[in-house]
């Protein structure tokens, strides 16, 4: 019972630093490689997986290229989603009531794939189900679905060890986000080991609160590109095509999430759901 | 032992927050900031002489400390084996130990310029607490507390609203301490520059675990202290309830290098440890996972999604428990067991008939498991347990379940 000896052993693999040659290629940097030659801003759209149920969701993730999404985040639900707020927070309650679970939203990239091969798709959500799952069990059967990229909103670089490294090394983006209290000392240290794109969250908060102004991101954004070679692209508190398109013209891309959540938690049909996301996406694409 | 560093249990967390494999900064990158600062700012306070003054200065004259170290006579011979003694922290201030924690975080957070204190609260007790010392400081306090709990500890909603507190009824998810935890977490993502986020025990991100851990554990340094001087030696036992771990890690902490003192946690079984999980004992009937921004063990299904604990009382109901305890348990130094509502209610009305204490239900786990292992041991055995609490805010819930109408 006593073991008598040094108890904290040294962390694993101290300096946390991600070597060049593992920092991962995907259909991110293809997709922004395009878009750059098209002189196109990138428009990205937010929806839980298995949201209200598998089906309507995998139709409406189906639908979302061809309303001009460039790059889908695919939300995990989790019990405790900490950064949220109302919109997604219900979303992962429908998602988990409706028997939603990490191999059910593996299963609807896998079945999207089938289908589109070109598309990103980032998958978003809270480490535990993951780790809970098994890093590299996960990551394995990520890889095999066809999944690009990771954000994970309760991995901050000081955690880097855990997910951040062992996904690149697995050859998937991990996407950090930046924020409005990443000062400058700090923002080194958030880019270090992010590849794929950096999502500067416009607001202090949680996901569907303040709308965003285009007037205080883009200081910001300049701020973040100035550090890094990553398309930098913007999400929180964008509602409408007007906001998509500021936002947009100030950064490398706009990211809606809440509002298109809100659309399918009223029950609408995927065709209207699919006609607001290109409302949101041509607002984009006119920046 | 005590001194020798390479062979102490009390040097953790290391610079990451952790505890063994437990611990750490699992929080989203708009709050990594504002952990940070918390945490030089702390590390500033910890070797400010003034600060400590301040605090022993407000427990002595504001809390009431040292609390008593109690001889239980009557139980200790209704009982017929060890010797049992009862650290009086239901005694303090507010009625509980959670004062103890607040009074440093106050502090802190008036150091660091801060205006807007929140809290999570789920017996009532930690938001009764930080109200109450809101109040003597004139700083704005806002309480997250699940609705649930707003309904079964009505009589501390009433306490922190005359104290001049907001008291918010929370919704999201299920309406328990964790979803409350949850939206304090939230309200801080977005008042990050005014506000100061005061946990009620030793979870969170770091530095919250080590910082609450160490304002509670002049309970456990109080109580060398008292044996010293009325046994003259340590006990051979020291019990404490668990809901996140703070009573208990207050006094385990200045007992860890002592080794020949056993440690054990009581964590609440609820209806009883089984597949149903109608109950909150982490360690027991958990695994590891991540939650509110540190890895220990958790009540969890197998896909990660965290589960609701069951218990009769408030202040133990949830599915996490601090990353230190985590660690004790997996290194074994300390030992954790359930104890049922049932138990929990026996050991309630002893205490109250045989020492004219009414406990809190959460120490009254504690004192169940007293209960349990006492007749078994030899009259020199000692034991110490934490009355962590007292029972003013638990009597509806007590009449209810012993069928006494009110
Ligand atoms: C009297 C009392 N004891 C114990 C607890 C549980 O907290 P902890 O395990 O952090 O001491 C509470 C929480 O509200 C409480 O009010």
């Amino acid at each position: 019972m006593w073991p008598g000896r040094l108890i904290f052993p040294p962390a694993l693999g101290t300096s946390g630093g991600l070597d060049e040659k593992d920092r991962p290629m995907t259909r991110i940097d293809d997709r922004f490689a395009k878009l750059k030659a098209e002189g196109k801003k990138a428009f990205v759209a937010y929806i839980m997986g298995g949201d209200p149920d598998y089906d309507t969701s995998l139709a409406v993730m189906k639908g979302l290229p061809d309303a001009g999404v460039d790059i889908i985040e695919l939300g995990m639900p989790f019990t405790d989603p900490m950064a949220d707020g109302p919109t997604i927070q219900l979303a992962g309650q429908r998602a988990l009531e409706g028997g939603q679970t990490l191999q059910k939203t593996l299963d609807m990239v896998t079945e999207f794939r089938k289908g589109d091969p070109t598309t990103p798709i980032v998958m978003m959500g809270y480490f535990n189900p993951i780790y809970s799952r098994g890093v590299d069990r996960f990551l394995a059967d990520a890889v095999n679905a066809g999944i690009d990229g990771l954000i994970i909103v309760d991995l901050p670089p000081e955690e880097d060890e855990e997910l951040c490294i062992p996904a690149q090394k697995a050859g998937i983006n991990f996407i950090r986000l930046a924020t409005p209290t990443t000062d400058d000392k700090r923002l080194p240290k958030v880019l270090q080991n992010t590849s794929g794109f950096v999502y500067y969250v416009s607001i202090t908060g949680i996901t569907g609160a303040a709308e965003a102004q285009a007037a205080d991101v883009a200081p910001e954004v300049a701020r973040i590109k100035a550090k890094t070679d990553l398309p930098v692209i913007v999400g929180f508190g964008i509602k409408t095509p007007e906001t998509s398109e500021a936002i947009a013209r100030v950064a490398d891309g706009a990211v809606v999430g809440s509002a298109i959540v809100s659309e399918i938690a009223a029950g609408k049909p995927v065709s209207e759901i699919l006609s607001f996301v290109k409302g949101l996406a041509d607002g984009a694409h006119r920046a | 032992m005590a001194n020798d560093l390479f062979n102490s249990f009390m040097t953790g967390p290391d610079e990451k927050g952790r505890f063994g494999d437990f611990g750490g900064r699992f929080v989203s990158e708009t709050l990594m900031p504002l952990i940070l600062e918390l945490e030089a700012e702390y590390e500033n306070a910890k070797t400010d002489q003034s600060f400590w003054d301040e605090m022993d200065f407000l427990w002595k004259h504001y809390v009431g400390r040292p609390s008593p170290l109690y001889h239980a006579e009557r139980l200790t011979e209704h009982l017929g084996g060890a010797k049992v003694y009862m650290k009086r922290d239901e005694l303090n201030h507010t009625g509980a130990h959670k004062i103890n924690n607040v009074l440093g975080q106050i502090i802190l957070a008036r150091r660091m310029g801060k205006t807007r204190i929140i809290a999570e609260t789920g017996a009532g007790q930690h938001g009764v607490a930080t109200a109450t010392v809101c109040a003597k400081f004139g700083l704005k306090c806002v309480v997250y507390m699940g609705a649930h709990d707003v309904e079964r500890q009505a009589p501390n909603v009433f306490r922190m609203k005359l104290l001049g507190a907001e008291v918010v009824p929370v919704t999201s998810g299920r309406g328990t301490l964790k979803d409350a935890m949850n939206d304090a977490l939230r309200d801080w993502v977005t008042n990050v520059r005014d506000t100061f986020y005061c946990i009620g025990t030793v979870a969170g991100p770091h530095p919250y675990p080590a910082m609450v851990r160490d304002f509670q554990s002049i309970i456990g340094k109080e109580a060398k202290e008292q044996m010293m001087e009325a046994e003259g030696r340590l006990p051979d036992t020291i019990i404490a309830a668990i809901g996140g771990g703070s009573n208990a890690m207050g006094l385990f902490f200045p007992f860890l290098d002592d080794k020949d003192v056993q440690i054990i946690g009581v964590e609440a079984g609820g209806k009883g440890v089984n597949e149903k999980m109608e109950h909150c004992a982490s360690l027991t009937g958990g695994r590891p996972g991540v939650l509110h921004g540190n890895r220990t063990y958790l009540l969890q299904d197998e896909d990660g999604q965290i589960l609701e604990g069951f218990s009769i009382s408030a202040g133990l109901d949830y599915p996490g428990i601090g990353p230190e305890h985590s660690w004790l348990h997996e290194i074994g130094r300390a030992e954790y067991v359930a104890i049922t509502d049932a138990e929990a209610l026996e050991a309630f009305k002893l205490c109250c008939e045989l020492e004219g204490i009414i406990p809190a239900l959460e120490p009254s786990h504690a004192l169940a498991h007293v209960m349990k292992i006492a007749p078994k041991l030899p009259k020199d055995h000692i034991i110490c347990m934490n009355m962590c609490g007292r029972g003013d805010k638990d009597i509806f819930t007590v009449a209810k379940a012993l069928g006494f109408e009110m």
